[in-house]
């Protein structure tokens, strides 16, 4: 079999790319808009094409306890969840970044409660964000397809030992068919090489993982995990590069969309950047010099490139999936200009909040935003951030 | 007198043919027969098809987490007595995401009523296997088949929960009376009602359960403050399925022994701002 370009439902290639991934455990708890993702893999571990356990548990604090379990006695270990779900499994997560257990979990992008809602925003992963996974952003379904795959390349890196989260939106991408290139498994196993986990729990080398720290070493061990997150950046840009030599697709921490010599630049996480590409066409096809920046890696956060990407702007808009309620801009925005802060040469920066709970926003939403950012760039504004598309 | 349209809700959104539907009666008819006014019921639930069940009806409703239904209608309770808390979710939601509660509820004996609709399957997310699915149920996530089922009855009776029931959404008659039981026994009344699910569940069905359900009360020596006999009662599933109590003793409230409520629901008590001034003078 060669690589085929295939229609297929987004959650579904994330399960076929676990089973390429060779995966040797799954525990998850079905939640919308998930579910599909963790049916396939059921299915193709019942059908016998994937060669791995797995454990539908009761709920999504045991879904990520059984990873963990799993990863540490060595084997490559898959789940996903959404919204509610990565909240509950908020207290588990710092265990797998802290005792360096790669897992990796496709998350669908969905609203927190209350109200209830099912549909899409940001705002699960913004209160999982230091929780000391390695986080990327996804803005179609072939970059969540590649991803996942880079994804346990990344986490198993013996230099890097770290969970990472594929972040996808969800229903905009997990319940999307795209056309996607799925690689011949000969080739996968050459990119992504056998798991070998250097300490598992085994009875014939006893060890312990996660015991008492008290606060002579606590802060040590803190700062060993700081630096190795940062560090994991190198290896995100070397596997991504070889990722590209193997399959022909690059990719970038920081991503620029038509930004030559761009005066206003707008700034987009996920499945919107897309939308966002359209306005921008429009606005060029218009004479107008702007320009996209979508920023795909989320955690370790990529400072450099995001400096360099925007320094020659005047005005820099970003939106924000989420809210920081009482704070002082969406979270994207508030890491972006603390990076710029110290810098000599920056863009003015606005904030945007929208999106939320699966609101939509069109080609013409983004050229609103572009339009009136630029207008608060210039007479200046009394809020800290404005919400975009709000019903009055 | 409370009148059926005091509970008429909003429309509804479950499937035709939905167990849910029979369950909403039972609860509204009770509800009616027992003369409570809409605004003295609290009812509330989690995440789940059986969740929407307080959306349909009309009286106060929490509309917690996934899981979290007994925890919130406990505190709603110990705060205020004069409610009356009805707490309603499914078997994923109960059994397994809140499985935990279930058991601490039962052992406090808060006094309020917990119907689970446990259909035996996950109606909301589409069809994977519950903690109640039948071994070797086959769904989307257990297409070996489901493995043991969780007994909720045994585990409840084992738990000295005060009020062990179990109704038949496909008989709305008896499952109103089972309710109004739970509602005016004070302490914890759990009722686990056999709810089919038209859509995902293709074995449990209605016809399943009629032929297979029988009424305890028609029993004529049957004995639900025998703790053993109620124990081995649980356990019957598959040819037989008991409906009816299965189990009962009456003991103390949660809230009874909680001094904090003796001069009244917390709700309806000043806060005497003096004694925390003479309180911290001790440590001063």
């Amino acid at each position: 079999m060669t690589t085929q370009r295939i229609g297929i439902e987004v959650s579904r290639a994330i399960a076929i790319a676990a089973k390429l991934a060779n995966v040797d455990v799954v525990s998850a708890y079905p939640i919308t808009p998930q579910t599909h993702i963790v049916e396939d893999i059921a299915e193709l571990v019942a059908d016998g094409e994937l060669d791995a356990a797995y454990i539908p548990v009761e709920s999504e604090h045991s879904a990520m306890s059984a990873c963990l379990g799993a990863s540490a006695v060595g084997a490559r270990t898959f789940t996903a969840t959404a919204g509610q779900g990565l909240e509950l499994m908020h207290e588990v997560l710092y265990i797998a970044s802290s005792m360096r257990l790669p897992v990796v979990m496709t998350v669908a992008n969905r609203a927190l409660s209350a109200p209830l809602s099912i549909w899409c925003d940001h705002s699960d992963v913004m209160a999982v964000r230091d929780t000391g996974w390695i986080q990327i952003f996804a803005a179609n379904g072939q970059e969540t397809f590649d991803n996942v795959l880079c994804a346990f390349r990344i986490a198993e890196d013996q230099r890097v030992l770290l969970p990472v989260m594929i972040h996808l939106d969800g229903f905009y991408l997990t319940h999307m068919v795209e056309p996607i290139y799925v690689p011949e498994q000969s080739k996968v196993d050459k990119f992504l090489p056998p798991y070998e986990y250097p300490l598992p729990l085994d009875p014939n080398k006893p060890i312990t993982m996660g015991a008492f720290a008290p606060p002579n070493i606590y802060t040590e061990t803190k700062k060993a995990q700081q630096a190795n997150l940062t560090a994991a950046k190198e290896v995100i840009l070397q596997c991504w590069r070889e990722f590209g030599n193997f399959f022909g697709r690059y990719y970038s921490p920081v991503e620029g969309y038509r930004c030559e010599k761009a005066k206003v630049l707008l700034l987009v996480m996920g499945s919107l950047s897309e939308t966002a590409m359209s306005a921008i066409d429009t606005l060029r096809d218009e004479g107008k010099e702007v320009g996209l920046i979508k920023l795909r890696l989320w955690r370790p956060f990529p400072f450099d490139e995001i400096r360099r990407a925007v320094r020659d702007a005047e005005v820099l808009i970003i939106l924000d999936r989420a809210l920081s309620f009482g704070g002082p801009a969406g979270p994207v925005c508030s890491e972006i200009r603390s990076a710029l802060y110290n810098e000599d040469k920056k863009p003015k920066v606005i904030s945007f909040v929208g999106g939320l709970g699966g609101r939509d926003i069109s080609p013409d939403g983004f050229k609103e935003i572009i339009n009136r950012g630029i207008e608060i760039s210039q007479t200046g504004s009394e809020q800290e951030f404005e919400m975009f598309g709000v019903r009055e | 007198m409370v009148a059926m349209t005091d509970y008429a809700g909003s429309k509804l959104a479950w499937c035709p043919g939905c167990g849910n539907f029979g369950i909403l009666s039972a609860v509204n008819k009770a509800l009616v027969e027992l003369n409570i006014e809409p605004h003295r019921v609290l009812m509330v639930s989690g995440i789940g098809q059986a969740g929407k069940l307080p959306h349909y009806t009309r009286c106060n409703i929490l509309n917690m987490l996934h899981g979290r239904t007994l925890p919130a209608a406990a505190g709603a309770k110990i705060a205020n007595p004069e409610l009356i808390v009805i707490a309603v979710g499914g078997d994923g939601d109960g059994y397994g995401e809140g499985g935990n509660h279930f058991i601490h509820a039962m052992r406090r004996n808060h006094d309020i009523t917990y119907l689970v609709h446990n259909n035996q399957v996950y109606g909301l997310t589409k069809g994977q296997a519950s903690p109640t699915s039948d071994l070797g149920f086959v769904t989307k996530t257990t297409l070996r088949g489901a493995t043991m089922p969780l007994n909720p009855l045994a585990l409840a009776i084992a738990c000295d929960a005060s009020f062990v029931g179990r109704g038949f959404a496909g008989d709305v008659e008896h499952l109103a009376n089972l309710i109004k039981m739970g509602i005016t026994h004070k302490g914890f009344a759990f009722i686990d009602v056999l709810q089919p699910c038209v859509i995902f569940n293709r074995k449990n069905t209605y016809n399943w359960y009629r032929e297979r359900v029988y009424k305890l009360e028609e029993e004529t020596n049957y004995d639900p403050s025998n703790k053993a006999a109620a124990f081995n009662k649980a356990q019957e599933w598959g040819e037989q399925i008991p409906i009816g109590i299965i189990y009962r003793k009456q003991r103390p409230t949660f809230e009874e022994q909680l001094p904090a409520l003796d001069k009244g629901p917390l709700v309806k008590q000043k806060i005497e701002i003096g004694r925390i001034e003479e309180l911290l003078d001790e440590f001063l």
